[in-house]
């Protein structure tokens, strides 16, 4: 899932300011498992604004709605009516909802409340790390299943750099070494012979350097 | 504000079922004396208690929140207290960023037999939200001062937590 995590209200409050009727308009997937942006969150990010705006002597109406999808225009067209009444839309959604609903809404203002962090698990209750970088090119199969782009701080694909200490890497001590990782996840599954398998450099025209990625599926266009 | 001599606190406090509501029924018995703007609401553990509540108490006027949970290692639900130590701690930074002082929220842990020590918890918050002054967002969302008993969201819900008492 995308991980996300809440912006300080001053910042929010900042680019808000100037807008009388804001809505605060929260997104049930992703973010609100990562406990970022959910109808939760949105009350409580609300109700800090709201604080923020009377301390400030301002008269900033603070509406709230959640939609199941922000990424996706039929779930956005389930907030129409409500973002038609409001001057402004605070996103809590993640990067693609935000311009999700600035595509669908030329006119209309509309905020980032969060910063998107990663693509990520939940690791243990209110631990979130990241697993994959979207390279565009995936290797896990070759190794065991653990990513050496995403957690090889180097994004090593043949062997490890050799700076590990322990298990652990060498540019954060608080991380373990990914080909570590590797090397005895291979060993369990019993493909060590596939750490041996050079790989090429990797095809980075499939990744983000390569501009905006798009994927279009003939079979499945109207 | 600071001055304000006539300034009485409107605090609320969140008084856990097991305990500390019972060191509050305790103190009455004890005709102990405690500040009178105190406005005690039983949960059935600090635990309980979302964000979402602290949130709205601050919204809606109170001057200062009191959170009252049981001795720690004593939750009647294991760890619910634990859990609300952790929260406040996370919701003192959202109301410092939203501008209201973190010490007007505060976390507590008393035993039901703690009678005086909750007396004494109380006049101390009050002493607390004496010298910040009164919540600096001051009015409600009315426009109006708010009343005690109208902080509630409805009134059906405030018949209903009297009728427990």
């Amino acid at each position: 899932m995308i991980v996300a995590q809440r912006k300080k209200i001053p910042e929010i409050f900042d680019v808000i300011q100037k807008h009388k009727n804001v809505l605060v308009l929260g997104c049930g997937t992703c973010v609100t498992v990562c406990l970022a942006g959910g109808e939760r969150e949105v009350s409580i990010i609300s109700s800090a604004l709201r604080i923020a705006s009377r301390k400030e002597g301002k008269k900033i109406k603070v509406n709230e709605f959640t939609i199941e999808r922000q990424c996706d225009n039929v779930f956005i067209e389930g907030a129409a009516e409500e973002i038609k009444k409001n001057d402004a839309v605070l996103s809590l959604g993640c990067g693609a909802g935000v311009q999700a609903i600035a595509e669908r809404y030329p006119d209309k203002p509309v905020y980032a409340g969060l910063d998107t962090a990663f693509l990520g698990i939940l690791e243990s209750r209110g631990v979130w790390t990241e697993k994959c970088v979207q390279c565009g090119t995936c290797v896990l199969s070759d190794f065991g299943g653990i990513c050496p782009v995403t957690r090889c701080a180097k994004h090593m694909l043949n062997g490890p750099c050799g700076g590990s200490r322990e298990d652990r890497c060498e540019i954060r001590a608080d991380q373990p070494c990914a080909w570590q990782l590797i090397y005895k996840r291979l060993k369990n599954i019993d493909q060590v012979d596939k750490i041996a398998k050079g790989h090429p450099l990797r095809d980075r025209s499939k990744s983000i350097d390569g501009g905006v990625r798009t994927i279009i599926r003939e079979d499945h266009r109207i | 504000m600071m001055n304000d001599k006539t300034f009485e606190p409107k605090i609320i406090a969140f008084c856990c079922h097991y305990c500390a509501y019972a060191s509050a029924d305790l103190a009455g018995s004890m005709r102990l004396q405690y500040p009178s703007g105190v406005r005690i609401i039983r949960t059935p553990c600090t635990g309980r208690l979302e964000t979402e509540y602290y949130m709205r108490a601050f919204e809606n006027g109170a001057d200062g929140v009191l959170v009252a949970g049981c001795l720690e290692g004593g939750c009647h639900f294991i760890e619910g207290n634990l859990l609300a130590k952790k929260r406040v701690a996370a919701i003192r930074d959202i109301l410092e960023e939203s501008g209201i002082e973190k010490e007007r929220l505060r976390m507590v842990n008393i035993s039901a037999a703690m009678a005086v020590n909750l007396a004494a918890v109380i006049s101390e918050m009050v002493k607390t939200i004496k010298e910040l002054g009164p919540n600096p967002i001051g009015k409600t969302n009315s426009g109006l001062e708010i009343e005690f008993g109208e902080a509630l969201p409805s009134g059906k819900e405030s018949e209903t937590l009297n009728s427990r008492h």
